[in-house]
This record gives C-alpha cells, sequence and structure tokens, in this order.
C-alpha cells in the first residue's frame, strides 16, 4: 500500500534525525513503526520532546494523540532531559527483599531526591526499574550503564555524591 | 512514567579469543552473560588471552561462554576438562588460572562439581556455559541445527507437530498450554500469512532465565523458531525482547545476521523451498507486554493494552493473522526435543508435567543463580541441595513463584513435587520460573502489599476491576501494614481480591489477587498481628498508632444521588 | 447468513453469526449493563460490567465482545454477578470524584443510573479521590476529569465516525487520562472540529455543553444519534 501523507521534513538539520528517519523508512514509514521510531529518538537525543513526537507522527501518519499516548504508556520512554548522570535502582522481588527499600531511603536522605527526580543542579537522575534481570547481585543498581550488585545504600550515596 | 533502566546503548565487546593451532589441552570458559559482564568479565578474557600467550600456552583455548550458572559468585571461569569452576575472579589477578591451566593434564576428565551442577538436567541450557553465544560454527559443533535440517529433509509439519505433541511439551511462559495443540490450532487457522512470535519480555520481578537464555545461547532460539514456522506455515518471526536486556538483544541481532548469513534464515532454507525471517522489537518498560495480545499490540506500535480473548491470536494475532506465541524457553526445547525423540523428552518429568523447567534462584539464598531440573523435583531440592540452602543459616520463611500472579509457599511444603498442577493446588503458580526465598526477614503482608503495588504500578489502565481495584486493594494492604486496620477491613479485602480475579479483562488482573489468597491461606496469622496486635512480627512494617483507636473510614459513604 | 440459537437467563433466544451476545439480548429485550458498549462503535470490553456466564465455565466473558455461539447457554444475570456489577460500578464511582448534586449530568446520567438499577444504597470500598482537572478552554464545550469513567466512546466515535482522532488516552493504570493531541488543552486543539459527538455518547457528565443548567430537569432518555445509526447500518452490526 502506498503511503498517502507527504513526509515531513525533520524539525532540524540535526544529523542525528537521519537515523531517526532510516529507522521509519526501513519499516516503510509505517504506523507500526511507531515504537521502534520512538527508541530511535530516544537513543539519539536522550529524551522526547514535542518536535520528535510530531516528526514522528506526522512522517508514520499516526494522530498526535496517539503517539502521545504511546509514548506516555512506556515507561522506558521520558519526555523530559535526564540529568547529567542517572542512576537505576532495582525494585524487582530480589532487590526488594534484599534492600532495594533501603537504597531509595538513603538516596533520599542522603541527596534529597526521590525516584523520578533529578537533583536541582541538574546533575543527577534517580530512576527506579522493576527487575534488571541481575536478580543474583540483588540489590542491584545502574549507574550511567553500568551494573552495580551487593550495594550498601552508604557506599553507593558517596559514590554518587562524588560525581 | 520515565523509569529508563538499563543502558539503552547495546554493550558489545568485540571476541578476544585465544584458539590454539593444534590440539587443545586446557581451555578456560570465561562467562560473559551479563551478571558476569556487570562484574568486568569481558576483561578477564582479554587478559587471560593475553597473558595465556605471554606465558606460551599454545595449547590452550580462552572463549566466552554464555551463563555458567552460579551468578551469584561471579565472575565466573571454568575450566573444563578438570571441571574447576573458578568465582569472583579478578581480571588484574589471574596467576591462579595461568598455573591451573599449565597444570592440566592432557585427556583430564573433569571431577565431579557438586550438587549446584550434579543434580540439575540440562536441556534448554544444555548449551549455556559451553558455547560461544556469537558464534555459529560452536553452536553447530554442539548438535546446533541439526534438528532444523532433519525437519526440513525428512518431515511433514504434521509429524513434527505429533513429535511435539508426544514430547508432552508445555507452554514455559505462565499457564503451560499444550504447545503442540497451540500449534496445530494455527496450522489449521484460515489465512495465508501466519506469523510466529517469541515472548522474551520476561517481565516477572525476579526472573532471568529468558535473559541468560538469550545471552548464552541465541541460535537456538532461531532454531527453535524455524522449526515452529516451518510446522505451522509462518513465514516471519518477531523477537519481543525488553529494552532492558540490552546485550540479550545485540547477541540476538549478531545471531540473526550469522544464521542469515549461512542460510539458516530468509529464503530457501538449507537448501529447501522452506522460507522464514526472523526480527527483533523492543519492549518499552510495560509488564503487561507480556501478555500475549498486549504483546501483539506493542508489536503493532500501540499502546500495549490487552484485548479480550477469544479471538485468540492463534486464530487473529498480529495484523489480524493467524499468530504463533511461545515463551523463550518453550522454544528453547524445541530442538532438543526433535533431536533427541520425544520419547527422550516424554521419560523426564511427573504427571502431567513433562521434561525440564528452568529457575531462577533469587532473594535470601546462598546460590543464587539459574538452575534447570527435571518437573518433580521437591522445592526442598531445589532450595537447599541446589541452591545451598538460606544465607547465614537463617530459617526458611516461604518461596514465591509465579511474580505477581503467583503465591508464597511455605515451609511445610518444602517437599512437594514441583510442576504445574502441584503448584496451583497450593496457591502458586509456575509462572515463568522465578523463585524468590524468603526468610524470617520478611514480613509476608509486606509481601503482599508490595506485589500489589508492583501490579498496579503495570495495570494498562483499560478496564475498571484491575485499574481501580488494585489501587483498593493496596490501599487495604498499606492500611493493614501500618497497623490501621480493622478486621472488616480483611473481610473487605478477601471479597475485593475475588471481585478483581473475577472481574478483570487479562490475566495481570485475574491473578493480582493471588498473592494476598496465598498468603492469607498460609501467613493469615501475620494478618491478625498487625491488624489485633498491631505489631509486625518480622520487624519490617512502620506501624503507626492513631491517636484514637477509630479505624480510618469505618462509616460507609452514601452513593452520591 | 447463519442462525445460531442459544439461551440467554434460560430464554430460546436467536441471532446471526458474528453478532455478539449483548447484540442479541438487546434485540430480545433482555438487559445486560455496560458503560462502555455504544451500538455503532467498536467495543472493547473494558467496563467489565456486561459479564456473564457461558455454559458453566468459571471464567466470566463480557457480553459485548463475545461472539455468539450455537448452543450456547449464558446466564446474564444471577445474585453473584449482581454482586460484582455493584462491586465495578463503585469502583468508578470512587475512581473519581463525583458529587452528582453538582453535576450537569445529574439525573440523565448512565452511570447514576445504573447505580439505582443494581440497589445500590452505599459505598465499602477505599475511596482514591485523586486531584484531576477541569477543562474548560474550549468555546463550546468542558471536561471534567472528576467524572471521566475511561469508557472511551469519546475516543472511539471521534475516531470511528467523525474522523479527527483528537481524543486518545495518556499515561496508565490509575494515571490513564483522555487526552487531546499531544495533551494540549482542549480549546487549542489543532484537529477538533467541534462537531459535539463526543459530548452526546459521553455517559456520564465528563463531557458537557456549556452553558447547560446544572441538574437539568427529569431524567431524559440519551438523545436520537442519527449519524450513529447510519454508521451501525454501514457495518452491519
Ligand atoms: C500480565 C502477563 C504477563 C506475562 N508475561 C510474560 C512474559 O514475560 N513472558 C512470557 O513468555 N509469557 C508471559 N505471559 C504469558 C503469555 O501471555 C503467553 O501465555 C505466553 O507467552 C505463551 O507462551 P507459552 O505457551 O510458550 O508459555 C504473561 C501473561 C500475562 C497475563
Ligand atoms: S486486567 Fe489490568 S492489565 Fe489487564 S486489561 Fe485490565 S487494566 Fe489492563
Ligand atoms: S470523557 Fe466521557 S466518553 Fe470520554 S472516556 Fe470519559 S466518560 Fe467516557
Ligand atoms: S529484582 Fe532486581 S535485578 Fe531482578
Ligand atoms: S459494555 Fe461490555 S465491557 Fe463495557
Amino acid at each position: 500500500m502506498p503511503v498517502l501523507h507527504a513526509k515531513p521534513a525533520p524539525p532540524s538539520d540535526d544529523k542525528r534525525w537521519k537515523i531517526v528517519e532510516t529507522r521509519m523508512r526501513r519499516m516503510g514509514d509505517r504506523p507500526y513503526a511507531l515504537i521502534e521510531a520512538l527508541h530511535a529518538a530516544q537513543e539519539a537525543f536522550g529524551y522526547l520532546d514535542e518536535s520528535a513526537l510530531n516528526y514522528v507522527g506526522d512522517t508514520l501518519g499516526v494522530p498526535h494523540s496517539r503517539v502521545y499516548g504511546v509514548a506516555t504508556f512506556y515507561s522506558y520512554f521520558t519526555l523530559k532531559p535526564q540529568g547529567e548522570h542517572t542512576c537505576v535502582v532495582c525494585t524487582g522481588t530480589a532487590c526488594y527483599i534484599n534492600g532495594a527499600k533501603e537504597i531509595l531511603a538513603g538516596i533520599e536522605r542522603g541527596l534529597g531526591v526521590k525516584p523520578k527526580q533529578t537533583t536541582p543542579d541538574g546533575k543527577l537522575s534517580i530512576l527506579t526499574a522493576r527487575c534488571l534481570g541481575a536478580c543474583s547481585l540483588a540489590p542491584a543498581v545502574i549507574v550511567d550503564g553500568a551494573v552495580m550488585g551487593k550495594i550498601g545504600a552508604a557506599e553507593l550515596v558517596a559514590q554518587l555524591e562524588a560525581m | 512514567m520515565s523509569e529508563q533502566p538499563a543502558a539503552a546503548r547495546p554493550v558489545r565487546h568485540r571476541a578476544a579469543v585465544a584458539t590454539p593451532a593444534g590440539e587443545t589441552r586446557a581451555s578456560a570458559y570465561v562467562c560473559e552473560a551479563a551478571s558476569c559482564m556487570s562484574a568486568q568479565a569481558h576483561d578477564i578474557t582479554v587478559n587471560l588471552a593475553a597473558q595465556c600467550a605471554a606465558a606460551g600456552l599454545t595449547d590452550v583455548m580462552v572463549k566466552r561462554v554464555g551463563c555458567l550458572g552460579l551468578c551469584a559468585a561471579g565472575p565466573l571461569v571454568e575450566i573444563p576438562q578438570t571441571g574447576e569452576l573458578f568465582a569472583q575472579v579478578k581480571p588484574g589477578d589471574l596467576g591462579g588460572l595461568i598455573t591451573a591451566l599449565k597444570s592440566v593434564k592432557p585427556g583430564a576428565t573433569p571431577k565431579p562439581q557438586g550438587p549446584f551442577f550434579e543434580k540439575q538436567l540440562r536441556v534448554a541450557t544444555e548449551n549455556m556455559g559451553r558455547v560461544d553465544p556469537e558464534s555459529l560454527e560452536d553452536y553447530i559443533g554442539r548438535g546446533g541445527y541439526e534438528a532444523l535440517q532433519r525437519v526440513l529433509a525428512d518431515m511433514t509439519s504434521t509429524e513434527v507437530r505429533e513429535v511435539v505433541s508426544q514430547s508432552g511439551l508445555r507452554g514455559r511462559g505462565g499457564a503451560g498450554y499444550p504447545t503442540a495443540l497451540k500449534w496445530t490450532t494455527v496450522a489449521k487457522a484460515e489465512g495465508k500469512q501466519k506469523y510466529v512470535i517469541c515472548n522474551a519480555d520476561e517481565g516477572d520481578p525476579g526472573a532471568f532465565m529468558d535473559r541468560s537464555v538469550l545471552e548464552s545461547d541465541p541460535f537456538r532460539i532461531l532454531e527453535g523458531m524455524a522449526i515452529a514456522a516451518f510446522a505451522v506455515h509462518a513465514t516471519e518471526g518477531y523477537i519481543y525482547c525488553r529494552a532492558e536486556y540490552p546485550l540479550a538483544v545485540a547477541r540476538l541481532r549478531t545471531a540473526i545476521r550469522l544464521a542469515q548469513r549461512a542460510g539458516f534464515l530468509g529464503a530457501n532454507i538449507a537448501d529447501t523451498s522452506f522460507t522464514f525471517d526472523v526480527q527483533v522489537r523492543l519492549g518499552a518498560g510495560a509488564f503487561v507486554c507480556g501478555e500475549e495480545t498486549a504483546l501483539i499490540a506493542s508489536v503493532e506500535g500501540k499502546r500495549g493494552t490487552p484485548r479480550p480473548r477469544p479471538p485468540y491470536p492463534a486464530v487473529e494475532g498480529l495484523y489480524g493473522c493467524p499468530t504463533l506465541i511461545n515463551n523463550v524457553e518453550t522454544f528453547a526445547n524445541v530442538p532438543a526435543i526433535l533431536r533427541k525423540g520425544a520419547d527422550w523428552y516424554a521419560s523426564i518429568g511427573l504427571g502431567k508435567s513433562r521434561g525440564t523447567k528452568v529457575f531462577a534462584l533469587a532473594g535470601r539464598i546462598v546460590n543464587t543463580g539459574l538452575v534447570e531440573v527435571p518437573m518433580g523435583m521437591t522445592l526442598r531440592e531445589i532450595i537447599y541441595d541446589i541452591g545451598g540452602g538460606i544465607i547465614d543459616g537463617r530459617p526458611f520463611k516461604a518461596v514465591q513463584t509465579g511474580g505477581p500472579s503467583g503465591g508464597c509457599i511455605p515451609a511445610d511444603y518444602l517437599d512437594s513435587p514441583v510442576s504445574y498442577e502441584t503448584l496451583i493446588d497450593l496457591g502458586s503458580f509456575m509462572g515463568s520460573g522465578g523463585m524468590i526465598v524468603m526468610d524470617d526477614t520478611s514480613c509476608m503482608v509486606d509481601v503482599a502489599r508490595y506485589f500489589q503495588d508492583f501490579c498496579r504500578d503495570e495495570s494498562c489502565g483499560k478496564c475498571v476491576p484491575c485499574r481501580v481495584g488494585t489501587t483498593q486493594l493496596w490501599m487495604l494492604l498499606d492500611k493493614i501494614c501500618r497497623g490501621q486496620a480493622s478486621l472488616a477491613d480483611l473481610d473487605q479485602l478477601e471479597r475485593l481480591a475475588k471481585v478483581v480475579q473475577k472481574m478483570s479483562l487479562c490475566g495481570l488482573g485475574q491473578g493480582a489477587p493471588n498473592p494476598i489468597f496465598s498468603t492469607l491461606r498460609y501467613f493469615r496469622d501475620e494478618y491478625l498481628a498487625h491488624i489485633v496486635d498491631k505489631r509486625c512480627p518480622a520487624g519490617v512494617c512502620e506501624i503507626v498508632r492513631l491517636p484514637d483507636a477509630r479505624p480510618l473510614d469505618a462509616q460507609p459513604t452514601e452513593v452520591p444521588a | 447468513m447463519t442462525v445460531y440459537t442459544l439461551k440467554i437467563d434460560g430464554r430460546d433466544v436467536a441471532g446471526s453469526e458474528g453478532q455478539s451476545i449483548m447484540d442479541v439480548a438487546e434485540e430480545n429485550g433482555i438487559d445486560i449493563p455496560g458503560l462502555c458498549h455504544l451500538p455503532g462503535i467498536h467495543d472493547r470490553g473494558a467496563c467489565r460490567l456486561c459479564v456473564v456466564k457461558i455454559g458453566g465455565s468459571p471464567r466470566l466473558a463480557a457480553a459485548c465482545v463475545t461472539r455468539i455461539a450455537e448452543g450456547m447457554d449464558v446466564v446474564a444475570h444471577d445474585e453473584e454477578l449482581e454482586e460484582y456489577r455493584r462491586a465495578a460500578t463503585e469502583m468508578m464511582f470512587l475512581e473519581r470524584n463525583h458529587v452528582c448534586a453538582v453535576c450537569v449530568a445529574n439525573n440523565h446520567c448512565e452511570l447514576q443510573e445504573l447505580s439505582a438499577d443494581l440497589g445500590m444504597t452505599h459505598f465499602e470500598l477505599p475511596r482514591i479521590s485523586p486531584t484531576v482537572d477541569v477543562d474548560l478552554s474550549h468555546k463550546l464545550f468542558g471536561l471534567d476529569h472528576n467524572r471521566c469513567i475511561l469508557c472511551l466512546r469519546c475516543v472511539r466515535v471521534c475516531d470511528e465516525i467523525e474522523g479527527a482522532h483528537v481524543w486518545d488516552v495518556m499515561h496508565r493504570g490509575l494515571e490513564t487520562r483522555i487526552q487531546a493531541d499531544m495533551g494540549v488543552d482542549w480549546g487549542d486543539s489543532a484537529t477538533c472540529t467541534s462537531c459535539g459527538k463526543c459530548v452526546q455518547v459521553c455517559p456520564t457528565g465528563a463531557l458537557f455543553e456549556k452553558g447547560r443548567p446544572v441538574a437539568a430537569g427529569t431524567r431524559d432518555e440519551r438523545p436520537f444519534l442519527p449519524w450513529l445509526r447510519v454508521h451501525q447500518e454501514e457495518r452491519g452490526l
């Protein structure tokens, strides 16, 4: 089936849009490419802003309200820029019974941020995840992409403070 | 929203493999699955290869393998010739390993490895820790693609389904639906285009079996899917994998590329008319997308909300076409069954649960990690003999199976054999295979609250009983945990749990009350301690004492009219 | 077209292949409650009020999305089902903030009507009471999230009939909200044609016409919506 809508131009001449565009084109610019396209945009830009959502929706011919509905349904997508560093605390079952609660409490006490918040200086975002699949290392956290296992609250807070 | 776990970028490293030109006298298998990788396992591979070369050990092979099973003690290196397993290896301190490698005698036989390994029976994970997950030759060297080639050369699709039927294989993703029955429905469904989907969403918190299989033996999944596609007349396949598993995704993509190049995927596989190709689709952090109709919606680029069944995906699935959905472990069993025969597989197991099951041991247990055991092994054997018992020798309290739809089984039932049926009789559920062991430091009401919190957080919000009911259940449990509930609240909890179970649209809502039912069944005294005595026996919950003992909302509210 | 015979609450009824239990019940004057169901648009089986028992199976099925089959034995009314329906209705009331006395839909609200039919007198479950918005930015209409039960009739009507797809749902679980375009105020929506169809189908007072007096008189039936009927016939429902 031919695509009936005109393809919009990328929001800016930032080269990263090429990656997003290519990923959509490989899937025929069809509506079912929406989630893959959002992944591509988030990988490229770190988060999804309105121009990204509009661009992806218009290219794939998906109504804006549906793009927004999808982007907000999945917890992996974020519509706000994250802090310079991120710390993902696992709150899955294995980590929960091995002290994830204490880790979150420690972070809040030590750094004054709760899950889904970023420190006022924009340095660090705290996120949570339900199981990182590293349960044998419980409690596990991911700091800037690196998994750290069997970590205590105090030790972690000290590390985060040092960043 | 905006939980963004793990790194979105794939972690991929070039192989650093020392391969002897002549006979291999000794080898070092370095575990490069996620858990050990996070402890710099790849540096071990690189350094070890370099140091072997420096020490002139030209007859030593250093190779990257998938999960060696004992994740808790990682990073792990195994010398398969002697069966020695080196735990907590440091990349900067490999002297001991080099010495051991030097001293291996040619033709050495492995010595027994202790109950953690000896009591296991590896079928789905037979190659785990044995093959290099990024090498097709290695996979073929261990019997890989024999099954697919035999199927394509000698069998009809009906015969393949017959073999799977006789093996007694049932779905490993949760409910244990007979695999061959599902395959037959898809094969017989009307429609030219059919799809095969591998469910690699593995959302149960505390479960990491599928992850390890994908990271350790990705070709096996591709082979299993291809056999299934042949059996149901499908030409296209998808693997729906969690985005939180970047290493698994990277290895799958590598495996797909290598298999395509070698003619095991794509058009005219193994020079027959059979055509089948596979794509990876990423999840985006929604537990409910493990439910098959939600998964299909997600592959179609939509919000991952389930829809009522029937029609089942086997009849109306992806893009409205007949679609076969099976779990990773289900597919992992298929090549072995076709290679070794249905009778062999059916000879393992208990009752209607045939074959083996992979479990992820986690929680307050010594040997956390991945194990595969014949169905019918008792919980005690799994937790004490294989799992090494409870950390610090504390008393065992319960084992949680089946994830958020499962239940907690107390010490009295440790001698029960594990099968689909027995777990249901015990008020729990096989689920995907997570086993979380709890000791006396866990409060069972708190555990029930934890799972309810999970369910309300992951509820897709489509249907009323789950969207609203899971929150109301959580509120009641929270009230109990805080010591503010009355016995009337407990009645309310049981009544509401029943409504949510019966009325919800999909398995998430229907299963959400299970942790409540099972903890009420075995640990009602803990509920009563919180409610009547206002104390938490495990000392976990913070009891909030109200100035006067009046329960918060004792008076019913009027219906607005 | 194949005709099937089946039993609903012990009565022998007939319907044609592809019809839902709800359709056949409606044709035969058997009332099965349901709030997300609206003839003319696709059913989604989400409010769960229409659950019925089929042939003694322990699993309940939503009548609006379950197709009939030959010889089906359907129980649409018994004590247990009424109890479940009351609980689900109670959940809809307690999820948001329904203050009927000051609602534009008072006395012509399908939720209110349902609670009367089910003989509900009081609530026992915990009240959730979230803080949610009222959107008065549109020049003709208003949206009060306090009264939305997320039946998504508005979303489906706007998409399937008006073809504008202004509405969709955002977030998930208890945070789920209907939303226009990119979560903008309704008045700022670039796609809304101001046709008012969504307002006409809303079962509660969540979507309303501005300037309508609060508590407008006695209960009146939903006005006949010709566009809905045309669509229904086109789709052969
Ligand atoms: C809420 C929910 C979550 C699920 N999550 C998974 C999952 O993560 N992995 C999986 O394989 N099956 C999951 N399932 C089960 C699937 O719906 C489906 O039954 C399964 O993938 C079928 O494969 P099998 O027959 O091989 O078990 C889930 C079901 C529900 C209701
Ligand atoms: S039971 Fe829960 S997850 Fe399933 S459809 Fe209903 S709201 Fe969604
Ligand atoms: S606004 Fe009205 S029609 Fe739309 S979802 Fe809410 S209750 Fe239903
Ligand atoms: S529960 Fe934390 S990694 Fe699995
Ligand atoms: S009318 Fe059937 S579920 Fe709402």
